[in-house]
């Protein structure tokens, strides 16, 4: 193990949501000081003792629906006194604000951080496909009608299908897992069980996908209070200890160049993030693993050493390991694909949720250690948490 | 059903770096960016080799041969007025592991299309770009890659 692991000096002390919904008919902004106030509050603590903001991506006017809401924005709505903050796209995926909130309270810039993710996608138009040409890393994607994630993710799928054998029946196991522990959860999006059945004859979105396997665009906010272990025990909630995280890039930064197409920068995260502790994946006992489509989570089971390479068809068949009761608890909460895209945020607060025994008809039995793991393709950033 | 050219479509905004990839199939080439040095193929093109950090890049000619990666038949209607379904796929350029292109496979019936199948360039024109599609290569006897 890495010596001088200093996220350990950092704690999960609040968390709090927003009403999460398909049109909620709030701002971008509303919402978030919604759930900035609940994490505060639930961190026993007032806006007052927030002297660090961190959020991903900020504010940028031309991508609404994805980044409604920056760092200064809640700072002047809570009337917030800084002694640091941070927002931007830039870094290993979703989770890079809560890296960013770790490293400022471990290295005394800030005792108490307030890390958010809100999302407009359910009101707001994404910003895709637009009229003039296309620019940037866009340039080799859109001409060939490449516009998003679920395009790079389903021709990544097709490889590891043919050379791992998994079947869309095994698929089929991560979003129905999802929406029988979304049927727990009250704040869920979509809350009805379906059958294998119901999946196989589901819309086909771009194949292996059908409708099931992507994720739901919603309107909601995420926060949770980063703080220095010193202030924990003064907190009313039991704090949550970061054990470990990780966010790295050693493959390409791009959807489609890179060196092998059936894993993905998760691979180097979890390698990174088992470096910095001496857990093993054995001691997890929930996992929070992104799902913006159904396959992340497949590579991110891999990547974080669930199971083997080429082993997680295997792994999630029947759905008995991955369910509440069973060895490995996955996406506890609905996940993105029922309980809604808050971006990682969602399955962040979930692991908190889940180690602090407040799950209720949801929660697993006595969690000592969850693993979360946030993003696809070129972004992956983990954490292991615990309580 | 026939695989065919979706149009239409968004053209890419052509800067001086990478003006040669836009316009090398008015030759019936496809061309990358590649380091006389160590010989590596450097796309999207970059000014320095990432490879041997050396500043001596070309764009030269490959054979326009590939394999598909991966792929998929997309039937959502992401942008308006765009005929489905049509299939992207990530096709590896035969010359060097991990180049690798996001591109439209057209010219066959879409039950055909299979991962590692062989596939070779054919260019699309439009206004000032000629665009890499690929099609199935029946002259092909290259060998899938092993993941």
């Amino acid at each position: 193990m890495a010596s001088n692991i200093m996220e350990r000096n950092a704690a999960i002390t609040g968390i709090g949501q927003s009403v999460i919904g398909r049109k909620v008919g709030r701002t971008g902004l509303s919402l978030t000081v919604e759930a900035a106030m609940n994490a505060i509050a639930d961190a026993g603590l007032t806006p007052a003792d927030i002297d660090g903001v961190s959020t991903w991506p900020g504010r940028r006017q031309e991508a609404l629906s994805v980044s409604p809401v920056g760092a200064p924005d809640i700072k002047e709505a809570l009337n917030l006194k800084l002694n640091w903050y941070s927002g931007g796209l830039e870094g290993p995926g979703q989770l890079i604000a809560v890296i960013n909130a770790v490293m400022a309270v471990v290295t005394g810039q800030a005792r108490h951080v307030l890390v958010y993710r809100t999302l407009m996608e359910a009101t707001e138009r994404p910003a895709r496909g637009s009229d003039g040409r296309a620019q940037g890393a866009q340039a080799w994607l859109q001409p060939f009608h490449a516009y998003g994630a679920a395009t790079f993710m389903a021709c990544h799928a097709s490889r590891y299908m043919k050379y791992y054998g998994m079947k869309r029946e095994q698929l089929a196991q991560i979003p129905i897992n999802s929406r029988r522990n979304a049927s727990l959860n009250p704040k869920a999006v979509f809350r009805e069980p379906f059958t294998l059945d119901d999946y196989m004859s589901a819309r086909m979105v771009s194949t292996p996908f059908c409708l099931l396997d992507c994720d739901v665009p919603v309107d909601g906010s995420t926060a949770v209070i980063v703080s220095h272990v010193d202030t924990a025990k003064d907190r009313p909630k039991p704090p949550v200890f970061v054990e470990a995280m990780a966010g790295v890039l050693y493959g390409r930064d791009s959807w489609d160049q890179g060196d092998d197409m059936t894993t993905m920068a998760a691979r180097d995260a979890g390698q990174r993030l088992w470096q910095r502790t001496d857990l093993k994946p054995k001691d997890v006992d929930v996992a929070e693993l992104y799902d913006g489509f159904s396959m992340l989570s497949v590579f991110w089971l891999e990547a974080l050493g669930f199971c083997k390479k080429g082993e997680a068809a295997a792994f999630i068949e029947g759905g008995k390991r991955i369910a509440l009761e069973g060895e490995l608890p996955l996406n506890t909460n609905g996940g993105q694909l029922s309980a809604g895209r808050m971006h990682a945020y969602g399955l962040f607060h979930e692991a908190c949720v889940q180690l602090r025994g407040e799950g209720g008809a949801r929660q697993v039995k006595d969690p000592q250690v969850a693993a979360v793991g946030g993003g696809g393709g070129m972004l992956a950033g983990a954490f292991l948490l615990r309580r | 059903m026939k695989a065919e050219s979706s149009r239409p479509r968004v053209l890419p905004e052509v800067l001086p770096e990478t003006e040669f990839y836009w316009k090398s199939g008015a030759n019936g080439v496809l061309s990358f960016l590649r380091c006389q040095d160590c010989k590596f193929y450097v796309h999207p093109p970059k000014p320095i080799c990432p490879n041997c950090y050396k500043f001596n890049l070309k764009p030269e000619a490959v054979s326009g041969k590939a394999t598909i990666g991966g792929f998929t038949v997309n039937s959502q209607p992401w942008r308006a007025g765009v005929p489905l379904p049509y299939v992207v796929a990530l096709v590896d350029i035969v010359e060097q592991k991990g180049l690798r292109l996001t591109t439209s496979i057209i010219n066959c019936e879409i039950e055909d299309i299979s991962v590692d199948m062989p596939v070779r360039v054919v260019f699309e024109e439009a206004e000032d770009v000629f665009l890499p599609l690929f099609e199935p290569d029946p002259a092909a006897n290259t060998k899938g890659g092993t993941r």
